[in-house]
């Protein structure tokens, strides 16, 4: 096979290059900037080019890091490789890699919904795909953005009536964002928690068109509505109680189970992911047309015998070291 | 039905008392009256029998999902509640469903006497004119009970404010044997009526938090052992006799030697007690009762097994007068003297432990164990009985659990709250050969941070997965509390404990330092 399967992640021999490893190698070609797929201590980075800044923002201004745009090709001891939108992050890629008949599609993380912000999601036809499996159950189907968005906006303006401020708990990297795209085509006052605004600056500088809402800091005078989007690692600490009056919220897909919402301890969820859902998933995997399938993080077991059953494809779990979106939002680098 | 989905969802969405109250109240003042009613029962855990059977249910959804029965299995276990599962897998529909609660209710009570079918048209048809919350909801009035945070008390409240009545009015209307298919608002809660088989709300204490010194003078209270029994109340009324659990349920029928001797028949009382299995002057085993609970009619044979008794503390109603508002004191010499003049072998008296020292009550206390006794409960002697949870004049001082170290083998994934983290553990001891054998699961009693920190550890340490379960390398000790341990023979390990609960993670222990199924068995030998 091209690709194998190795204790240090998804590794191509002939091209002597490993994919989203997670010990350090000579030469690394990264999915996306989140912290459980780009890994510190490698020799050589190979990303798409939205990714570079985010990536030495996190992994240090001095590694050594080639970019590519979508489409562009490489070879590599006549392997051919290349970046396709993933559309789960700016930037976020899966990355194709071809020899001969062999035609490998290694999927990172990624979500079929255009959220406006990233670039959408292109299915590559492809012998063999690479996909995690995060929210790989039936029970995950989520609503469209405009709906979420629509209902985030009702609790927004219901707190400002009360003259209460309102936390939105999110990812720095990509959720962040897509939030504050969206809430500011609204015209919705915002701040950034100092991670959520370096990423920005970052992005920026990757020369993405994303509002640049101020920093947050405890001295200013903040109008009642105004939305603070900070990581979840905040939620609950010293930190912000000097927002009071408030009320917090968390936007992670996990948010679609009346469960997980307790034990979040959020006063609202917001069933908001970058991750496919079911239906994105599976139709995901079909169009590539792959007869071999390799399920990676998340509902894997589950996901990979719904595939062999229902659709007759010869899918399997593989071991590696992602972790998707964690039902615990404060478990911090795992995006 | 919206506005009640609506309302469940206001619940849902928050964690404060007073907003809860006022999406109650706010429900009770539009809903139709009949759905008011039903809200009340749903509420107050008077849900009809099932009347489908919830295979059916999952196979249904499976279809109109198009995936196979064992994944529909699957994500009941991931989302942790049946209803929410299958209100997911159903594809979306038109949310043109105009039902009300009541009508619904109905709509579900007639299952029973249809062919399924039929029912499945009609589930199929409900389910795709609703939304997914409400569909949730409507999953829950078919399969079960609902757990939205609405105490009894938050309730009652929201009900006395609302009719302008005392709480306690409405808490007394509310409990007892009533149906929402033949009660209504106006009778329920509006009629002044007469039941003879009503109970009282009952008074329940919370655990002693402060030190004794904080209680006042010694001689302001009363000391009773605390007993591993069930709470019940015996309501004689009219020449009928009943008898009530905690959670209002009827159970003469469990317990017919309490209720049947004729001298009861004859007065008119109402009695707070606990009910235990009792055997030469000693109570028996929890194990032993639980062979009673739960039951429609019990055997002979069972009554013969499991004795029991019921021990008297307190006195709610005599002769046809309320008398909760009188001091414990003079309830109990009233109680006293009712139990001395009956003089029935099934109906004892809880003692009073006499004491005159708070330290010297302490020392009694450590000696509870020996008593068969989970420790004490302090009364004060001029307290009026309350109603529902209170703190103040009663206070339930326990002894403290039994513990073990124990290493944890197995995990499981939580479900409901805690859907996708690994929260449920199995915990093993060594036997004598040294091998481990597990002896409990317990899911509760750590931080976040914590569960957060073994979840980490657990995806580095799995040795194999069986769906939502995983084995670990056996190396996280935990300090395992319980209540009580008896001998079991439906445990591999010979034994069962109860309200097992993790108190501690030993980072400080390794797994050689566990302890033994021998000094678990040494427990049940020496109370």
């Amino acid at each position: 096979m091209l690709i194998s399967f190795t204790e240090r992640g998804f590794y191509c021999a002939r091209g002597d290059f490993y994919i989203d490893p997670w010990k350090p190698v000579p030469r690394a070609v990264i999915t996306h900037a989140h912290s459980d797929h780009s890994y510190r201590g490698h020799g050589h980075y190979l990303a798409h080019r939205v990714s570079g800044p985010v990536m030495r923002l996190r992994l240090g201004s001095d590694i050594s890091l080639e970019t590519l745009e979508y489409g562009e090709k490489r070879f590599i001891n006549g392997v051919e490789l290349s970046l396709h939108p993933a559309g789960h992050i700016p930037g976020s890629a899966q990355v194709r890699v071809a020899y001969k008949d062999e035609v490998w599609v290694l999927s990172g993380d990624y979500k079929t919904e255009n959220d406006g912000l990233s670039t959408p999601f292109e299915p590559i036809r492809c012998t063999h795909f690479v996909t995690e499996s995060t929210f790989g159950l039936p029970l995950f189907r989520w609503r469209p953005q405009e709906e979420v968005v629509a209902d985030m906006l009702q609790w927004i303006r219901g707190l400002a009536a009360e003259g209460r401020n309102a936390f939105i708990h999110a990812y720095s990297l990509g959720k962040a964002q897509r939030i504050m795209c969206a809430l500011h085509a609204a015209g919705v006052p915002m701040l950034v928690h100092g991670s959520v605004r370096n990423t920005n600056l970052a992005l920026l500088a990757a020369g993405l068109d994303i509002p640049n809402p101020p920093l947050v800091s405890g001295q200013q005078h903040i109008a009642p509505g105004t939305v603070i989007i900070a990581p979840a690692s905040v939620a609950e600490s010293n930190w912000t109680k000097r927002f009071e009056p408030y009320a917090e919220a968390a936007a992670s897909g996990w948010m679609a189970l009346r469960g997980t919402r307790r034990w979040m301890n959020a006063e609202r969820g917001f069933a908001l992911s970058d991750h496919a859902d079911w239906d994105g998933l599976r139709s995901a995997v079909l169009a590539t047309g792959a007869a071999q399938v390799f399920v990676t993080h998340g509902y894997a077991a589950l996901f990979s015998r719904y595939l062999n059953e229902m659709h007759g494809l010869d899918a399997q779990v593989v071991r590696a070291n992602f972790t998707g979106e964690s039902a615990d939002m404060r478990e911090e680098g795992t995006e | 039905m919206k506005q009640f989905a609506h309302l469940i969802a206001a619940l849902d969405q928050t964690t404060s008392t007073t907003k809860k109250k006022e999406a109650l109240m706010d429900y009770f003042r539009e809903a139709p009256e009949a759905d008011r009613v039903w809200a009340v029962a749903l509420f107050t855990h008077r849900r009809p029998r099932r009347s489908i059977n919830t295979t059916m249910l999952r196979a249904w959804a499976g279809e109109m999902a198009g995936i196979p029965l064992w994944l529909v299995d699957e994500c009941w276990h991931i989302a942790g509640d049946m209803s929410e599962c299958l209100a997911a897998l159903v594809p979306e529909g038109v949310e043109h469903c105009r039902m009300s609660l009541a009508e619904c209710m109905e709509e579900i009570s007639s299952w029973k006497s249809r062919e399924s079918a039929e029912v499945r048209e009609a589930v199929h048809s409900i389910w795709m004119g609703m939304g997914r919350h409400e569909r949730f909801v409507f999953n829950k009035l078919i399969t079960g009970g609902f757990r939205v945070g609405v105490s009894q008390q938050l309730l009652v409240q929201a009900l006395a404010r609302l009719l302008g009545l005392e709480d306690a009015v409405v808490a007394l209307r509310l409990s007892g044997n009533w149906s929402p298919q033949t009660t209504g608002w106006q009778e329920l809660l509006l009629d002044e009526r007469r039941d003879d088989a009503r109970l009282y709300p009952f008074y329940l204490a919370y655990p002693l938090e402060q030190d004794l010194a904080h209680l006042g003078k010694p001689e302001d209270w009363f000391a009773e052992w605390k007993w591993d029994g069930i709470r019940g109340q015996l309501v004689a009324r009219g020449g009928q006799v009943h008898l009530w659990s905690r959670g209002e349920e009827l159970i003469s029928a469990q317990f017919p030697e309490l209720v049947s001797h004729p001298a009861l028949a004859d007065i008119q009382a109402v009695v707070d007690g606990e009910v235990l299995a009792w055997s030469e002057g000693k109570p028996l085993p929890f194990q032993v009762l639980q062979s009673r609970l739960g039951r429609k009619q019990v055997s002979a044979a069972t009554m013969k097994k499991a004795p029991v008794v019921m021990l008297a503390y307190d006195l709610l109603e005599w002769e046809g007068e309320d008398i909760r508002r009188k001091p414990q004191q003079e309830r109990r010499a009233l109680l006293e003297a009712l139990v001395a003049r009956l003089d029935l072998p099934t109906l004892g008296i809880s003692p009073l432990v006499a004491f005159d020292s708070w330290s010297g009550l302490k020392d009694l206390h450590a000696q509870a164990r020996e008593h068969l006794a989970e420790g004490f409960m302090l009364k004060q002697r001029d307290a009026s009985y309350q109603t529902g949870r209170r703190k103040g004049s009663w206070w339930k001082w326990k002894t403290d659990p039994y513990t073990v170290d124990a290493v944890m083998i197995y995990a499981q994934r939580g479900h409901g709250r805690r859907a996708g983290l690994y929260t449920d553990f199995t915990f093993a001891v060594y036997d004598a050969q040294r091998n481990l054998v597990p002896f409990t699961k317990a899911y509760s009693g750590l931080s976040d941070d914590e569960f957060a920190a073994i979840n980490r550890w657990i995806k580095d340490h799995t040795l194999e997965r069986f769906g939502p379960v995983c084995s670990v390398e056996a190396q996280l000790v935990f300090e395992v509390a319980f209540e009580g341990i008896g001998a079991s023979k439906r445990h591999k390990s010979g034994i069962a404990v109860r309200f097992p609960r993790m108190v501690r993670w030993r980072r400080d222990k390794t797994v050689q330092e566990i302890n033994t199924l021998d000094d678990l068995r040494g427990m049940i030998a020496a109370p």
